[in-house]
């Protein structure tokens, strides 16, 4: 149960694939613009491959609910095989969306979205990060596709922000900064919206 | 200043700024990050605490137990199991009078084997004479540790202190936070100067011998009538640390009580829930508070039956299974506390949340539906129930 100046987004991945850190990276840049945030995953046995999700909460209010999302107004996918196994529309508020890392389009996936009629996302998260970090890392174009598509911050100062935190983050390796970035702008370009 | 950390790192960060002498560490999910972050502190010369790791939680709280004797501050953290495994040595650390300063981050008990909140750990050593703080978010996580040294170390009061959060919800989840300035905490919590420890030269004395039955009775009401004063000291605890923060805090915390009929009494984040559902609830014109008990050792009896005076229906809602077939150890606390008042309301117990089992403000909103059921008709039902487990047409 959010109220209406709340955003809720579910994250649905596979372990080892970064859903928890891109939430929790979502959570921090979200914070650092003056939003009250949370920024937590569900834990169980952990083993890498395992289904996993991880839920944001971004508000201008403290928020003191403290369950997981039932009702979300984004989720994110990012892995497409999680479609046959996770009911990952369960819930979603009608206005809101879904963003599904795959090299198809909306409208190839809709048919295995049972039955969702609402607005769904699609970017090829894997090809990006291949190209821009040299391996697949999904989450970091997960995160800029979900940014975009929600609004619930704004693009270019996101950008600036993340870029921030990734030079704190990355202190140590700086040349992986740009790849980030570079990997965050083309999915904000590339995600396709049906 | 504005921050934003998970409840694990918001109690390094309090352990950090307050640069105990020594930590005794053992990892166990879900505090296993209290003692990595400190670690990294300790390597970065960021403390100059003396972090001992040792092979068990057993041997972590004997560690804690034998520096803090020695007249050292000290603190710990563990979980479920690791609590478990410590039990000898709480009896030990609170009946030798030693302010050490543990964060438990609440997970459930073995078995079946869980990683996930609820409070069978600490509830399970409720009566080891430790004072019990629970938090509802991070933010209370950090302030509670940071009041912990200063209620503990009172010479009036001198007993451990078991600063409590939920694993995983509030442990391992991101959200905002104020933190205080360092030098502001190290005022704060000012310097440990006990009256006597083990390398006093002046006044040497031996810890923990036998205590033969002329004397035992003697110390073990010493330290009640401690547990008695840690009430107020808590208090004035608070009332220092809200003049250095702003942030009140008391025994315990009534939430749109003040014409309450309805109400709950609750621990921990899932009373953050529960207000959610509170305030949906008054817009609907239902008269619902909740009272979140803030310090479940000592017990605020008398200030909780103040608070529940006024109303006609309670639930109690524990997060433990007490296996006394007469409800959870909250509700036993809270009907005895009831007991004096000349109008008692209803009163039902639920446990909920056992293992993680989510907590939806929906079904709070149920529970509040329960109550109004039972103020309307007078009929309380089934006193005590479970709530959020399937049942056997549900696996059907």
């Amino acid at each position: 149960m959010a109220s209406n100046d709340m955003v809720e987004i579910r994250w649905h991945g596979r372990g080892g694939q970064g859903a928890k850190t891109a939430c929790l990276l979502l959570a921090d840049v979200a914070a650092l613009e003056g939003k009250f945030v949370q920024g937590f995953p569900e834990y169980g046995p952990e083993r890498m491959g395992a289904p996993i999700t991880a839920f944001n909460r971004i508000s201008e209010k403290r928020c003191s609910i403290h369950s997981n999302i039932y009702d979300p107004d984004y989720v994110v996918v990012v892995d497409e095989s999680l479609l046959d196994s996770v009911d990952v529309t369960g819930g979603l508020k009608e206005g809101g969306a879904i963003i599904i890392n795959t090299p198809s389009s909306p409208q190839e996936m809709r048919p295995r979205l049972q039955g969702w009629a609402g607005k769904v996302c699609t970017i090829d998260a894997r090809c990006i990060s291949e190209k821009f970090l040299g391996k697949n890392l999904p989450n970091t174009p997960m995160l800029a596709a979900v940014v975009k598509v929600s609004g619930v911050l704004e693009t270019g100062r996101f950008l600036t922000d993340i870029e921030e935190s990734f030079k704190h983050k990355f202190a140590a390796k700086p040349q992986v900064i740009e790849g980030n970035m570079a990997t965050l702008k083309k999915s904000m370009e590339e995600v396709q919206v049906g | 200043m504005s921050n934003r950390l998970s409840g694990n790192e918001a109690v390094a960060y309090a352990m950090k700024q307050i640069n105990p002498d020594v930590m005794g560490a053992f990892p166990i999910t879900p505090s296993t990050e209290i003692p990595e972050y400190f670690a990294q502190y300790v390597a970065d010369g960021e403390v100059n605490t003396e972090y001992v790791t040792v092979e068990s939680e057993h041997s972590s709280m004997s560690v804690c137990i034998a520096a803090q004797a020695a007249g050292a501050r000290t603190v710990s953290a563990t979980s479920s199991c690791g609590l478990a495994l410590m039990y000898e040595l709480l009896y030990v650390a609170a009946s030798c009078r030693l302010p050490i300063v543990l964060a438990c981050v609440n997970r459930a008990l073995s078995g079946p084997i869980n990683i996930n909140n609820d409070y069978s750990d600490s509830m399970g050593a409720r009566d080891s004479g430790w004072i019990q703080i629970y938090a509802e978010n991070n933010q209370e996580a950090y302030d509670n540790f940071l009041m912990a040294m200063p209620i503990g170390e009172t010479p009036e009061v001198r007993l451990p202190v078991m600063s409590c959060m939920d694993g995983f919800i509030t442990s391992h989840a991101v959200e905002n936070i104020e933190l205080l300035d360092t030098d502001t905490v190290r005022k704060f919590i000012g310097e440990y100067h006990p009256e006597n420890y083990l390398l006093k030269r002046e006044n040497p004395l031996a810890v923990g011998p036998y205590d033969v039955s002329a004397y035992y009775m003697e110390h073990k009401v010493l330290e009640a009538e401690a547990m008695k004063v840690a009430k107020s000291r808590i208090l004035e605890v608070a009332a220092e640390f809200e003049r250095i923060s702003g942030r009140h805090y008391g025994l315990l915390e009534e939430y749109r009580m003040e014409d309450a009929r309805l109400a709950l009494v609750i621990i921990g984040s899932s009373a953050g829930t529960a207000k959610a559902a509170v305030d949906k609830l008054r817009e609907d014109g239902v008269k619902a508070g909740l009272v979140k008990i803030r310090v479940f050792r000592p017990f605020p009896g008398e200030e909780l039956a103040r608070a529940l005076a006024g109303t006609r229906a309670v639930a109690v809602m524990d997060k433990s299974e007490g296996f006394s077939a007469n409800g959870g150890p909250l509700f036993a606390e809270t009907r005895s506390a009831l007991y004096d008042l000349q109008e008692r309301p209803y009163l039902i117990d639920i446990v909920y949340g056992l293992g993680g089992r989510d907590v939806k403000t929906e079904d709070i909103e149920k529970v509040f539906g329960r109550l109004t059921d039972i103020a309307v008709t007078g009929e309380v039902g089934p006193v005590y129930t479970h709530m959020g487990q399937r049942s056997k047409e549900d696996n059907a």
